[in-house]
């Protein structure tokens, strides 16, 4: 029978990256010095069960190299081996090489092999093994020279008297020695007693076997008899030809590897199924608690239950029965906002998955640049949803990465300023609305505001004549083309500042934002919505139209009054909102909903006031509705991307609304800000913003 | 058909082993590790088989065995012990502990089959 091995073998992927995260997580904590048994045999366990399923699944590479690894390993749970630095170092290494090897496999490329055998030479070396490359071949060698002479086995075995007792059949073991080969044997019944004397739960006979056949290895003989070698005597001796009978016994020693070897490549030259996934697409899953699952399960019996009384009250239906009927509906919203919270949850995953990279990242960082910095993690069981978790991952490496090379001094340096001389890096999660927010915190030298604000002139990101707040002053450093570190170094990256972590966040509807105090540390904040499948949305109207857009991004509503709306060049107009001019975007015009019928009276109209970015601009509407939470669909998938809505959603009465994207409003009208932003309102605007 | 207990902290491995049995029309019982094996096996009777892997957390598979052994059901039930490393030190403490036999990773369907019938003869 063989079976495919490939839906395992995604499952085998996710838990030995697990494992490898366990492995990782285990040897820094060694570097704090001292070593637990119990670590050590966690990262043993680890490493072990990923030999075992690398081997299962053909990935050869991967389990040789895991093997001299667990060999290292071994001797550091038998304390044999103190873990120093160095091997702890080598071991982390080892993990890497590992991670990539299993990608390699993930994304079914090829394993960079060389590498890989770069770091085993290193590995064993450590272990103080030879190179296992050079006997391999002698055994191969030997082996191939054993194949051509040997006929055949023989085996003599003599079961001791109690091994019926322990509950093995000598009958089961011949049978399997027949699968082998060609076998004739002579069982020995001279030691059989008469029947008076005989005990039937004894074993009196022994056999003489003579198995046949040239490609059968002792190896295969020896590990059928292996559970029983200590309550038998064996006797394996080859047979080979006339002229040159020798006992070459210990030359016959199968090839590591060799038959995994074959069967992988059988099985990548088998022909692609057409129902295969394509190798670059893989399913992403997610591992969610079963608690979770039985809680929705609840819930829809719960909803089937209601929908079944509605259903019976819709039957025979009077009056009478309207109360029972407006229970049923409330129980049918309660039923129906539980499932959707729960299916959130189940999206849900604590922060820790985002957070674990970071232990292994200070530790490598902090070596590098001589300095010591301690990691902080705080909530790490702050949930949220999948999708925004990976994409905050880079932003948040970015922060962390930026704080170590640029916020956090080096020893020396802290003494001096009267600090301790180990500054830490905090990671904190935490939930606060409907957001969740994470700082990035250290306790290093702080931002320094006027250097700031030199490089910022002199980057003619503002002016000097400008007046900022120091808040303001700060948020510069998100601004495009603004990076303060005056040589660029490998840690913080080149060229992709802040400006990137800010607009990445912020296309998850989130904002970043910082506080600092010069010699004493800086905190980035980032506030992230829970989820992105579900929105708070306001609904508004337009041109019959229904739109949504999203309830965080609006400032404030207001009806236009004649006399604050100003016409600049062209067909621009602005809104004096208090000492602030605001571009007036018509969706109507925008989307040409409109056919061409201008309407230039604007008096009276709605404008509602919406911000991102720090920007702001005015959307006229002819209606507000209510809010409400809506569930967003993507229009890619199922139409086209289009510029300036993000989604579009079902509302209650079955009609589809289009949700606005508010900065692809911005792009969009962005010819109206590019000149408001040089006129001096775009000063005034932004002394606004930052009180 | 026969019904059988697996224990494997793996779940690729766990899957792929109840897989191939349940091919073959037995019903299989999944367990995590061994301390979740034992529960199970203390209330669930009728095991015909138990496979369990040797290297797991909590408990590993040759202390589970030692502890199944002591339970009545499974007194004389055969324990197969999955095991990566032909090590004779660990099957011997496998059999010590009252082990029937053990299977070799890298795990194959075949040989594993093989293995089944010829304990649940």
């Amino acid at each position: 029978m063989s079976i495919d091995l490939d839906q395992f073998k995604q499952i085998f992927y996710e838990e030995s990256f697990e494992g490898l995260d366990t492995m990782e997580t285990g040897l820094l904590g060694m570097t704090d010095g001292g070593t637990d048994l119990d670590v050590v045999n966690d990262i043993f366990r680890a490493a072990h069960s990923i030999k075992g399923g690398s081997a299962t699944f053909g990935f050869t590479a991967l389990a040789s190299f895991t093997h001299i690894m667990e060999g290292l390993l071994d001797e550091m749970r038998e304390g044999k081996r103190e873990a120093d630095a160095d091997v702890v170092n080598i071991l982390l290494e080892s993990v890497d090489e590992m991670r990539s090897l299993m990608s390699a496999y993930q994304n079914n490329e090829e394993p960079d092999v060389e590498h890989m055998k770069g770091l085993q030479k290193k590995l064993e070396q450590v272990c103080g093994m030879e190179s296992s490359e050079g006997s391999d071949k002698e055994e191969a060698a030997d082996a191939t020279e054993g194949d051509q002479r040997r006929l055949g086995w023989n085996i003599e075995f003599k079961p001791h008297a109690n091994m019926l007792v322990t509950g093995n059949d000598p009958i089961l073991l011949l049978s399997e020695l027949e699968d082998l080969g060609e076998m004739s044997l002579q069982a020995h019944d001279n030691k059989l007693p008469s029947l008076t004397d005989m005990d039937s739960e004894h074993c009196y006979l022994s056999w003489s076997i003579k198995l046949m056949g040239t490609d059968i290895e002792e190896e295969q003989i020896t590990e059928i008899f292996e559970w029983v070698e200590d309550e038998c005597d064996l006797e394996i001796t080859g047979i080979y030809p006339e002229r040159k009978r020798s006992d070459r016994r210990a030359g016959d020693r199968r090839v590591p590897g060799a038959q995994e070897d074959r069967r992988s490549n059988d099985r990548r030259k088998g022909p692609r199924r057409p129902g295969d996934p394509k190798p670059a697409a893989q399913p992403t899953t997610i591992r969610v608690d079963t608690n979770r699952i039985d809680e929705l399960i609840d819930m829809v019996g719960e909803l089937v239950i209601t929908q079944s009384m509605l259903g019976q009250l819709g039957e025979e239906f009077d009056m009478s029965k309207l109360v029972r009927l407006r229970e049923g509906l409330e129980e049918l919203e309660r039923n129906s906002r539980e499932i959707q919270e729960a299916v959130m949850r189940v999206r849900m995953q604590p922060i820790s998955f985002a957070f674990n990279r970071f232990p292994r990242m200070v530790h490598d960082l902090s070596q590098k640049l001589s300095k010591k910095i301690r990691l902080e993690l705080i909530g790490e069981d702050t949930e949220m949803d999948k999708t925004v978790m990976e994409k905050i991952n880079d932003p948040l490496v970015h922060l962390v990465r930026n704080s170590l090379d640029h916020g956090l001094e080096g020893p020396e340096e802290r003494l001096a300023a009267g600090k301790d001389d180990e500054g830490y890096v905090r990671l904190r999660a935490f939930h606060q609305g409907g957001s969740i927010v994470v700082e990035v915190s250290d306790d290093g030298r702080g931002l320094d505001r006027h250097k700031l604000f030199n490089i910022a002139v002199k980057k003619g990101v503002i002016k000097e004549t400008d007046t900022l707040s120091d808040e303001q002053v700060f948020m510069l450093l998100f601004a495009a083309g603004f990076s303060t570190a005056e040589k660029l170094s490998d840690i913080s990256g080149r060229g992709v500042g802040l400006d990137v972590v800010r607009r990445n966040i912020e296309s998850l509807g989130g904002n970043v934002d910082v506080r600092s105090v010069l010699g004493e540390g800086t905190t980035f904040t980032i506030r992230l919505p829970l989820t992105l499948a579900v929105l708070d949305g306001q609904l508004l109207q337009v041109d019959g139209q229904t739109y949504v857009l999203p309830l965080a991004s609006i400032v404030e509503s207001l009806q236009m009054r004649k006399e604050s709306v100003s016409a600049l060049a062209g067909d621009t107009r602005v809104y004096r909102l208090r000492d602030e001019y605001i571009p007036i975007v018509s969706l109507s015009q925008l989307f040409s909903t409109n056919d061409g019928e201008g309407n230039t009276e604007l008096h009276g109209k709605l404008l509602v006031i919406v911000e991102w970015a720090d920007k702001r601009i005015g959307l006229m509407v002819d209606d507000l509705l209510g809010q409400q939470q809506v569930v967003i669909k993507s229009l890619e998938t199922n139409y086209e991307r289009v510029k300036g809505l993000s989604g579009a959603t079902i509302l209650g009465d079955g009609t589809v609304s289009l949700i606005l994207d508010i900065s692809g409003l911005m792009d969009m009208s962005s010819k109206t800000l590019d000149k408001l932003n040089k006129s001096s309102a775009a000063l005034k605007k932004i002394q606004h913003t930052g009180e | 058909m026969a019904k059988i207990l697996i224990v494997d902290d793996m779940a690729s491995m766990r899957k792929m082993v109840a897989f191939t049995l349940e091919g073959e029309g037995h019903e299989v019982v999944q367990a995590d590790d061994g301390d979740e094996a034992l529960e199970i096996a203390k209330t669930d009777e009728g095991f015909a088989l138990v496979i369990t892997d040797v290297n797991m957390p909590n408990m590993d598979g040759i202390t589970l065995t030692g502890e199944l052994r002591k339970l009545p059901a499974l007194k004389f039930t055969p324990i197969l012990l999955l095991t990566t490393e032909a090590g004779k030190d660990k099957k011997m403490q496998g059999k010590a502990a009252g082990a029937t036999g053990w299977l070799v990773k890298p795990f194959d369907p075949d040989k594993l089959l093989m293995t089944i019938k010829k304990v649940l003869k």
